[in-house]
């Protein structure tokens, strides 16, 4: 276990281990999110008290779960980069920034759409909202940050910081609903209790949560790699790489 | 099916505007996200071949001038 993940820190085995792993990603990612997407739409029965708008859940709560996971995700890889110095680490956190980023967007936009009809108005102050307002600047900040910087390093470490501060925002985030009980509901959903909608509402909810997670796993990978390739150019395993036309 | 026809399923019971919003939003981000990682991937590659290109015809010429200097 640990010689493998030994291995995977190095951008060459990295880029070797993960080449399998890219057409089976995206081919789930892409049949996970149609399927669950046509099911949310078009099959899922409208709930009794909402009716139709319901189905903005469908995207709502994957965008919002992949918004703070990625951030956790960048926190994790910057912690890494800091401590083990392993630049893989700090490439991956880069190249999944914009994508937390936009699914955080995504959470926002389709949670304020869904407000209008559901709770009469489409932004309000309440702790869940404004905590996931604060991620959505966290993530603009960690990405300026980076590029505020003339040297890769300066830029690695100080975008590495910032993710590992502002993660406190998540459990804050998590917990806004039971601390601050404004507008925004609780959790629906539990690992742990059964889901108290029916099947046919929830799987393609699962369906819908599992695609995004295929997704971002897909791009984080696919951008990674260029990055190395990007990075290592000059070094003689991607020279030979290119000359075989691989 | 949860609806009687097409115009009904795009009419979504009178939430069209929020429910199709919401989705075009977030297949949007999905299809642009996608896109640019592999537009990015290509991108990198075809960098990666014109610059072996180059070095390769600059080795070339690099090698021709030394083998006329040799036979003159």
């Amino acid at each position: 276990m640990w010689a493998f993940l030994h291995k995977l820190g190095s951008p060459k085995e990295f880029y070797a281990i993960t080449a399998r792993w890219l057409t089976p990603l995206w081919l789930a990612a892409v049949a996970l999110i149609l399927a669950g997407g046509v099911w949310g739409l078009a099959f899922a029965p409208a709930d009794y008290q909402q009716g139709n708008s319901f189905r903005i859940i469908y995207v709502h709560v994957p965008a919002a779960f992949l918004a703070q996971s990625i951030f956790v995700a960048m926190a994790a890889a910057g912690l890494v980069f800091m401590v083990w110095k392993i630049k893989l680490a700090d490439m991956a956190a880069a190249m999944m920034a914009p994508l937390g980023a936009g699914m955080t967007f995504v959470a926002l936009f389709s949670g304020a759409v869904w407000g209008v009809p559901t709770w009469g108005t489409w932004w309000q102050w309440d702790a869940r909202l404004t905590s996931m307002l604060i991620l959505f600047f966290l993530y603009i900040g960690v990405i300026a940050l980076r590029g505020a910087f003339v040297s890769r390093e300066g830029g690695a470490r100080a975008a590495s910081v910032l993710a590992m501060v502002g993660v406190i925002n998540i459990p804050i985030i998590k917990f806004s609903v039971d601390w601050w009980y404004t507008l925004h509901q609780p959790a629906s959903f539990s690992i742990t209790e059964k889901p108290a909608m029916p099947a046919e509402m929830w799987l393609p909810l699962l369906l819908m949560v599992l695609g995004f997670y295929a997704f971002f796993i897909a791009v984080t990978l696919t951008r990674t790699r260029s990055e190395i390739l990007r990075r290592e150019s000059s070094k003689r395993w991607v020279r030979a790489l290119v000359e075989e036309g691989r | 099916m949860a609806f009687e026809s097409l115009s009904a399923f795009l009419a979504m019971g009178g939430h069209a505007p929020y429910v199709w919003s919401a989705y075009g939003a977030t297949a949007a981000l999905l299809l642009v996200v996608g896109w640019h990682a592999r537009a990015e991937r290509r991108r990198v590659r075809r960098d990666l071949e014109r610059r072996a290109r180059r070095e390769r015809r600059q080795a070339e010429a690099a090698d021709a001038s030394h083998d006329e200097r040799v036979s003159r």
